[in-house]
């Protein structure tokens, strides 16, 4: 049976088996030279190329449909709540009457979705640089993209480094939801953009990015960099963790910059039971515990203070 | 000779027949194509290795070109309205002195202006040719120096009706240009030759809105940095010839060029004329539109000025040159080359220089915006963590330079070392400089006055890189003896 593998019209998975026996479609990301991550693939919904970036989207049984910028992976649906849970839930929880939230990167609007959640947040500009990421995953990835139409939100598209640059105390949370740093995430993940980060924050105010992996050799040395320029331009940095089956080792890292609140001595635990919202990986457990780091990290992130 | 299109490149094509004929080489180098040294072909590439090759019959002879080199040449003459050009293995440098010793001999003059590279003045070294400074104009607030009016080239002309040549910076490296048309048509009309600078002036050949070329308006000589805007690996250039005998000229490069001209050198000025001939237009026109975007996000910024165009004034500043992006940074309370070394130790970024109130950021084809944004947030982000009063800072001012001596003769003047502070007022016997930009502060035959002492001073508590002393702290300076 024919099908039109690239208009993606329906996001169920194809099952119709017979057209597809035998077939060996397979993702895959190179993960180091010598280590690669496969996922069977059912089949592809989209694939385009933009100003910035090769954009696909294929299905998979295995982790439903997932997104990958210039053949890396960014989200899939089956595991994406632990990233988008973790990069917002531990800011929001720490930070006391949020209301201004900047989303830098974040394009697939999984940040965005959590964000929505809390009531006093009263606007968020999400500075997405290439505009085709939003208008891919407005029409194919509806799990995270679903509330890119909330009234509270403005979607900027421009580079991040630069809409920062511009802003003095104005947002209360900065959240830094970048690719890697090759490619057009790279300007993320400098010191003047994390300088221009603390100009923008206010007194209260604290930044939260995508930290890369401690695992492998070229990803820890990213991380390296990124928390020596963290520690640079804010009095208060701390590196927190979560399990990310579908990205680099599986063990993923966040930071938490702010100027005067630490992240667990300032956590409001009573708050978060108070609000009542259902999440699938996030607790007031977690939040402290993800802050305590295995060894081998500690050193790393010492190596560089 | 047949016309060849601007859309062949003969020493790329001549190489790569030379590749698939596989040769065996029993002549040098000795690494024969990467095999005799692994380690190098392992970093540099195998590709790179095989076509580092001996001058041959099917490659032709840089020293005397009779093939596909001059071929080459002669498309990269075409390509930028010269009647011969010369492909130049030595740099820059060896296409300047070429220049001004194939128009002086020994004692005769040529006039300049004081702030020309290092290399114009190492040709008078070695010519023995006596310069005629112009005093380039000034602008106060940048603190650096312009153009040569062209009232002043006059004067030196009518002053000295016996100098054989007038040489002209086109442009400046901060891109300031004098008015060369003019400047070429006085100097014709006194039987002067006019030879020009054009390290920083490549692009000028293919842009559009950009400062007009030497070759365009009929200057008999011109020392192009194909290296800089034109995309060729480092050192290589060209020398463009209107006015002289090919002959003569050729043999005046071959006093001081290597024999075993490297071919990855000239294939990469091949392939680059190509490349400029081919697209130069469009290219150029991207650069010098993300130029004018990064000075207009550094000028919102406070504090820094970009300049560019406004400072026009007809005449010192004739014609600025908009790909370059030279910002003032004293408004901050920053010396340049403070700005140029936070920059390279806080945020990774690697600027052309800094001097002692202005930085130069190189733009390029191979730039892109993002980077832009990066190197525009960084200055904002020096500003908001190191911005001072600016009450201190000195500003560069253009020192009028007080010629004793001939260069040659000051050089080659039995010297001795004297210590920086008991220098006042001995005649100076070699070249003092911040590198970059490689402009002397004091050059051989030239008066050490207080000025000069106390602009030395400031240089090196600021950090800039002193050199061309034989002390290489630049704590002592050789003096002539008295």
């Amino acid at each position: 049976m024919f099908y039109d593998r690239y208009s993606g019209q329906s996001s169920e998975p194809n099952t119709d088996r017979e057209g597809v026996i035998g077939l060996e479609l397979w993702f895959t990301e190179q993960h180091t030279d010598n280590v690669t991550f496969s996922i069977k693939v059912d089949r592809q919904v989209y694939s385009g190329q933009s100003e910035f970036q090769r954009i696909d989207l294929f299905d998979s049984l295995e982790f439903g449909r997932f997104l990958t910028l210039d053949g890396y992976m960014m989200l899939t649906e089956k595991d994406e709540f632990i990233y988008h849970e973790m990069i917002v839930h531990v800011p929001m929880n720490v930070l006391p009457d949020v209301k201004n939230v900047l989303v830098i990167g974040g394009g697939d609007g999984g940040a965005v979705r959590e964000l929505v959640r809390y009531p006093s947040i009263e606007k968020i500009d999400l500075v997405e640089i290439d505009a085709k990421v939003i208008e891919v995953c407005k029409k194919y990835l509806p799990q995270t993209a679903c509330k890119l139409d909330d009234p509270r939100v403005s979607i900027h598209y421009a580079d991040g480094l630069k809409f920062v640059r511009s802003k003095k105390n104005e947002y209360d949370l900065i959240i830094v939801d970048s690719t890697d740093p090759f490619g057009p995430g790279e300007g993320l993940f400098t010191k003047e953009f994390y300088g221009n980060c603390f100009k923008a924050l206010t007194e209260k105010g604290a930044m939260v990015n995508q930290h890369e992996s401690p695992f492998y050799p070229k990803d820890a040395v990213a991380m390296q960099r990124a928390h020596k320029r963290i520690i640079d331009s804010f009095p208060i940095s701390r590196v927190y963790q979560a399990h990310i089956p579908t990205y680099p080792s599986g063990h993923w890292l966040f930071g938490f910059a702010s100027k005067n609140y630490h992240p667990i001595e300032n956590f409001d635990a009573v708050a978060w039971k108070k609000r009542e919202l259902k999440t699938n990986y996030y607790n007031d457990k977690i939040h402290v515990g993800a802050f305590a780091l295995p060894n081998y990290v500690k050193e790393l992130l010492e190596e560089v203070e | 000779m047949t016309h060849l299109s601007q859309e062949r490149a003969p020493v790329l094509e001549a190489l790569n027949r030379y590749k698939s004929m596989r040769v065996v080489p029993f002549d040098v180098p000795g690494h024969k194509r990467g095999k005799g040294n692994r380690e190098l072909t392992e970093f540099l590439g195998e590709k790179c290795l095989t076509v580092d090759v001996n001058s041959m019959k099917p490659l032709d002879n840089l020293c005397h070109p009779v093939s596909v080199i001059k071929e080459a040449e002669e498309l990269a003459a075409d390509a930028f309205g010269a009647k011969h050009a010369f492909f130049m293995v030595n740099g820059t440098t060896s296409a300047v002195q070429s220049m001004v010793m194939s128009a002086c001999k020994r004692g005769e003059k040529i006039i300049m202006p004081r702030n020309v590279h290092r290399s114009a003045i190492n040709a008078l070294i070695l010519s023995g040719a006596i310069p005629v400074y112009v005093n380039p104009g000034v602008n106060k607030e940048l603190g650096i120096s312009l153009g040569m009016s062209v009232a002043d080239v006059e004067q030196a002309i009518l002053e000295n009706p016996d100098a054989k040549a007038v040489l002209v910076n086109n442009p400046t490296y901060y891109g300031i240009c004098s008015n060369l048309k003019a400047i070429t048509d006085l100097a014709h009309k006194h039987n002067m030759l006019v030879l020009v600078d054009e390290a920083h002036g490549t692009h000028f050949y293919f842009g559009e809105g950009l400062p007009p070329s030497a070759m365009s308006v009929g200057a008999d000589m011109a020392a192009v940095s194909m290296h800089k805007s034109g995309g060729s690996l480092t050192q290589s250039s060209l020398l463009l010839v209107n006015g002289l005998s090919e002959g003569y000229v050729r043999q005046i490069i071959n006093l001081t060029q290597t024999t075993s001209g490297s071919y990855l050198l000239i294939s990469s000025l091949d392939i680059s004329r190509r490349n400029l001939a081919l697209r130069g237009r469009d290219i150029f026109d991207k650069v010098s539109k993300m130029a004018d975007y990064a000075r207009d996000e550094i000028n919102q910024i406070g504090g820094y000025y970009a300049y560019s165009r406004e400072l026009i004034n007809g005449d010192s500043i004739f014609d600025f040159d908009r790909t370059k992006l030279s910002v003032l940074t004293l408004d901050v309370g920053l010396a340049g080359i403070e700005v140029y070394d936070i920059l390279r130790d806080d945020y990774d970024i690697q600027i052309e220089f800094g001097d002692i109130g202005n930085i130069l950021a190189y733009l390029s084809i191979g730039d892109r915006i993002l980077d832009l944004e990066r190197l525009v947030s960084a200055l904002s982000e020096i500003k908001r963590r190191y911005a001072k009063d600016r009450t201190g800072m000195l500003s560069q001012e253009y020192i009028r330079p007080q010629v004793v001596l001939g260069p040659q003769e000051a050089f080659y003047a039995e010297c001795e070392s004297t210590p920086l502070e008991q220098s006042l007022g001995r005649i100076c016997g070699e070249f003092v400089m911040c590198y970059p930009p490689g402009i002397p502060i004091l050059a051989p035959g030239e008066k050490v006055t207080a000025e000069v002492l106390e602009y030395i001073q400031y240089a090196k508590e600021k950090g800039c890189f002193m050199t061309g002393t034989q002390d290489s702290q630049v704590n002592r300076i050789q003096t002539v003896k008295e």
